[in-house]
């Protein structure tokens, strides 16, 4: 079932070669994703802004193993995945808790399920709670919590085994626009600190662009590259970033590729706009 | 509260129950007054009790291996896809039979001892376990069962981790079905053949026409049942706290109090 597929420590490179996924599904056929090419260079942060349902979370469950692609290739180091690699650590749009286990057992699920020794690995549960802000409910069950307080359970989950490569799928969403600074600089933080690939869906074109490398702009669906934007902003990108001439042009531009596919004018979309 | 409430709701039962029998002149072997029937009872407990006690076993062992083979069986029938088409089928065609006509058929080979009472017993209870634990088993959400194999769990992981826990609830309230399930089956198997037990205080007393000790035999049925109803339902609360219903329960309870 799993993939012997091994990552490099200093983060994995990730080839998407040609990728088309087709859900079977009873009214006919739905094409999730068009042919998608993107190589992904080890320890790189790649953003993803896409429209509702153009096949964002598809292609993040395709790079997880979770999904069978219906052509194409994805090759993680010299290895295909072909099911979900070792050093994968994963934020699901909804959080995942379970409500049978407390905030910290929560966290340290995957150290259960990989049968690591629990006492070497609670410290560190304990810290990534701190830093996200959740030290005071390490004790607490997740339905005692609010929804950003439970997404941000889910990403102490994600990066508890120190993953080299982690998909997120709109990790932010569900929180207030400051935690979720916040919560931006903590997570370039840290990347910084340590060499990990990301792969990070959000609606939020800001975020998107403070957080990448490069910004990869999905069409409407049927999903398909639109544009790769580089972000040349140097690093640590403090919140300040935002205010630049340089940022603000990149976001314009953004914004414009959307309007040009016409995903603007149609307010039914989730993107955001302003900061 | 409730309790009261349910209590006023018996006593004005058993008062109207006896003031209509003493005012009709109702003859004792047709329907006795409750107070005769508590009198029945407090002449001979001991023996009460040692038949209720028999019942008690028949149930307990009964319900008890439902609740085993039907979990397990249950497990099967999520993992294979040959159990589910080959044992659920059957299952469900067995389900079908009153479980009760094959009552003679269990004494003819197992005897007329306990065996054959329990085995009528667990045949009623088990098909409740059954049913609610593949439908808690399989209800599993997909996420979460996603979850696991990104983190590259076995099946077992997948299966004790997610599947089970998130079962409980579900097995539960089968428990809660089946226990009662049991009780009648034992009943029935104590009808056909038996010589202790209170469904065979039932058919001997019926016999003699000691309708006084049907009654107090049927009172001793219906406390049984309700004891074991609320045993399942403190053990439920107990071992999974986290589910809605008891959450709900609690915070009206908390609110109740602080209110
Ligand atoms: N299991 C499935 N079966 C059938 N179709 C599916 C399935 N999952 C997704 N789809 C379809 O694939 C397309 C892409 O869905 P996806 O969840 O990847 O979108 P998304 O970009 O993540 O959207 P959002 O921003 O709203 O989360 C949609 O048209 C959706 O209806
Ligand atoms: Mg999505």
């Amino acid at each position: 079932m799993s993939s012997q597929s091994g990552v490099p420590p200093g983060g994995a490179a990730v080839l998407i070669d040609a990728v088309e996924k087709t859900y079977a599904s009873r009214r006919g056929n739905v094409t999730a994703l068009c042919p998608i090419d993107l190589a992904i260079e080890p320890g790189e942060f790649v953003s993803v802004l896409g429209p509702s349902g153009c096949g964002k979370s598809t292609l993040l469950r395709c790079l997880a193993g979770l999904e069978h692609i219906s052509a194409g290739s994805i090759q993680l180091g010299d290895q295909p995945i072909d099911g979900p690699p070792e050093g994968l650590g994963v934020v699901f749009q909804r959080d995942v808790l379970f409500d049978w286990r407390n905030v910290l057992d929560n966290v340290l699920l995957p150290v259960e399920v990989r049968r690591l020794p629990r006492a070497d690995w609670e410290a560190r549960a304990r810290s990534l709670l701190d830093l996200l802000g959740l030290a005071a409910f390490a004790d607490r069950h997740p339905w005692e919590l609010s929804g950003g307080m439970r997404q941000r359970v889910s990403i102490c989950r994600a990066l508890l085994l120190e993953p080299t490569l982690l998909l997120m799928d709109e990790p932010f969403g569900a929180l207030d626009a400051m935690t979720r600074d916040e919560l931006n600089l903590e997570l370039q933080r840290i990347w910084l600190a340590n060499a990990k690939t990301i792969f990070f869906v959000t609606h939020s074109i800001p975020e998107a662009v403070f957080l990448g490398d490069r910004v990869v702009v999905m069409s409407p669906a049927p999903g398909r590259i639109a544009e790769i934007i580089p972000i040349a902003l140097p690093r640590p990108r403090d919140l300040d970033v935002r205010e630049t001439a340089e940022f603000g042009a990149i976001v314009r531009h953004i914004r414009q590729v959307f309007k040009d596919m016409g995903v603007m004018a149609s307010a039914r979309e989730r993107i955001t706009v302003g900061a | 509260m409730r309790t009261l409430r349910v209590t006023i709701i018996l006593a004005a039962l058993f008062i109207g129950w006896e003031a209509l029998v003493r005012l009709l002149g109702v003859p004792a072997h047709m329907l006795p007054p409750p107070s005769a029937v508590l009198a029945e009872l407090l002449d001979q407990p001991q023996w009460y009790l040692m038949h209720t006690m028999s019942t008690l076993l028949t149930t307990l062992i009964g319900f008890g291996l439902a609740l085993l083979v039907g979990v397990l069986a249950a497990i099967g029938i999520i993992s294979s896809k040959w159990v589910e088409n080959t044992l659920y089928t059957l299952l469900v065609s067995l389900n079908s039979i009153p479980k009760i006509a094959l009552a003679p058929l269990f004494i003819i080979w197992l005897g007329t001892g306990l065996e054959s009472k329990v085995a009528v017993s667990f045949l009623i209870a088990v098909f409740a376990i059954v049913i609610d634990a593949v439908l808690g088993l399989r209800s599993a959400d997909p996420d979460a069962l996603d979850l696991l194999r990104t983190l590259r769990g076995s099946r077992f992981q997948i299966l004790f981790k997610v599947r089970f826990p998130n079962a409980l609830p579900h097995i539960f309230s089968g428990m809660k079905v089946a226990v009662s399930l049991a009780l009648v089956g034992a009943i029935a198997g104590e009808f056909v053949a038996s010589q202790e037990g209170l469904g065979y205080v039932i058919v001997n007393a019926q016999s003699m026409f000691q309708t006084v000790r049907v009654f107090a035999s049927i009172v001793l049925l219906g406390v049984t049942g309700t004891i074991l109803f609320y045993l399942v339902d403190l053990a439920e609360r107990l071992i999974c706290p986290w589910h809605v219903s008891h959450r709900v329960e609690e915070a009206r309870a908390l609110s109740a109090q602080h209110g």
